[in-house]
């Protein structure tokens, strides 16, 4: 087994301490000591986006991450979209425009789509369609999704 | 790669997380550490590559001086740790080299533009880059520091003279790259970077190609041809570059350099493309980008 390395991160607005593995990846981290399983393992590679989280407010694939780097972050999930006043308007949106089917890619979408839109309050549909495409779905044929976060962008706009 | 056998695999005995050059650079040269900063090559390949080799894993990303993108006197200075986005989002870049703001856009997608470092990309050497295309036609020099006497050593390598083979370069073990610097480019140049793949976002290059050059009434001067994906390392194509410097470009002077280009590039057959397709692929580009330039 690897050396373990004390980490310090805020996670989804508290303060988290772990030790994890020097060569764990910041997604196992997230999933196996943080107990967060909406990030999703499916490629590995940086190819589909399933991993897809907040790190001091830039989007990253979470299994390309080493868990080490952690320390210091400030890191959301898709947990951390919940607020007492309900679901992320992200999430609204794909639960209105049905744009989740097995839902496996729907967490990683729904971190990618909440940064480009925490990013650009005023992005287009084509940027939309750019910005998500790090993101594999294999259910949807994308419609949905992207239909979905032109909603939620014109309803925050 | 699952979570079990990820954590089957490497086994690391050090952490290192330095805050100064010197600390970085003195462990570098007491040991066998693999050196992370975005993770977006290092993190795939930790099914192997990690467990192969390293005993030691370092986090560049605290030592400072790595970062920013910043102009002194006609001199560009891209420190290792800048990301694709920071290249992609840089109005100095923009104006003075936009061939890599061009090249960053093609680069992966958002989420490993947000993480992955321009010294990451020229560190993993390798003959498919993206990044390093546009610094091969800004003559770019790559900086590298290293342990020395007691005190941090600095040396730079011109980046046409850097790469050795796929994965390998002239960077020596106890080395880490710390920027990359070229000159800012003036006013009214012309830039552009291909690239193909199956996929838009996300592809390694069957073939890319990065072309700058200077058009003053119809004639060329100051050309830089480079490709990627075409040889055991991104190259330029010198003799190309030669043969259209000066002149005025037209129907016969484009086929020629066509051919010129092909007798310049050693492509192989590999699980991406074949070595015919990829000839055809650079000389697509050359062609369509000179009729570009032809075309205004």
């Amino acid at each position: 087994m690897s050396l373990k390395v004390e980490i310090e991160l805020t996670l989804n607005g508290a303060t988290a301490r772990a030790s994890v593995p020097a060569h764990w990846s910041a997604l196992t981290a997230l999933r196996q000591t943080f107990d967060l399983a909406g990030a999703k393992l499916a490629c590995g590679e940086g190819e589909c986006g399933s991993c897809t989280v907040i790190v001091d407010g830039e989007s990253v694939n979470s299994c390309l991450m080493p868990a080490v780097d952690l320390n210091g972050r400030t890191v959301r999930t898709v947990e951390g979209l919940w607020t007492d006043d309900g679901v992320d308007p992200v999430q609204r949106a794909f639960i209105e425009k049905g744009a989740v089917q097995c839902g496996f890619c729907t967490p990683g979408m729904i971190m990618q789509a909440r940064y480009l839109l925490d990013r650009n309050s005023d992005i287009t549909d084509a940027e939309i369609r750019r910005g998500l495409e790090g993101n594999v779905c294999r259910c949807t044929g994308y419609t949905k999704i992207v239909d979905a976060v032109i909603t939620a962008a014109r309803a925050a706009a | 790669m699952s979570e079990t056998a990820s954590q089957a695999v490497p086994r690391i005995e050090a952490y290192y997380a330095p805050t100064s050059l010197e600390e970085a650079v003195e462990q570098i040269a007491a040991g066998d550490v693999a050196i992370v900063a975005g993770g977006t090559d290092l993190m795939v390949t930790a099914n192997g590559a990690l467990r192969r080799i390293k005993r030691g894993l370092m986090n560049i990303r605290h030592v400072p001086g790595l970062d920013g993108i910043a102009e002194t006197g006609g001199r560009i200075r891209i420190g290792a740790l800048a990301t694709m986005t920071d290249i992609l989002e840089s109005d100095l870049l923009r104006a003075k080299a936009p061939i890599l703001p061009a090249t960053a856009d093609r680069f992966a997608s958002v989420q490993i533009r947000n993480a992955a470092s321009v010294g990451g990309n020229i560190a993993n050497a390798s003959p498919a880059a993206d990044m390093v295309i546009p610094l091969l036609c800004l003559d770019a020099e790559v900086e590298l520091a290293s342990w020395k006497d007691g005190a941090v050593s600095t040396r730079t390598l011109p980046i046409t003279d850097y790469f050795t083979g796929p994965g390998k370069s002239k960077r020596e073990a106890g080395e880490l790259i710390t920027a990359v610097e070229f000159d800012a480019q003036g006013a009214g140049g012309h830039a552009a970077f291909f690239k193909t793949g199956p996929r838009p976002a996300l592809e390694i290059a069957i073939v890319s190609m990065g072309f700058m050059a200077r058009i003053d009434g119809g004639t060329l001067s100051d050309i830089r041809i480079a490709f990627g994906a075409v040889a055991p390392t991104p190259i330029r194509a010198p003799e190309t570059e030669k043969l259209l410097d000066g002149q005025t470009l037209d129907d016969d002077l484009i086929a020629r350099a066509l051919e010129s280009a092909d007798t310049e590039i050693k492509p192989i057959d590999d699980v991406r493309g074949t070595a015919w397709y990829r000839r055809r692929l650079a000389r697509v580009y050359l062609e369509e980008e000179l009729r570009n330039v032809l075309e205004g």
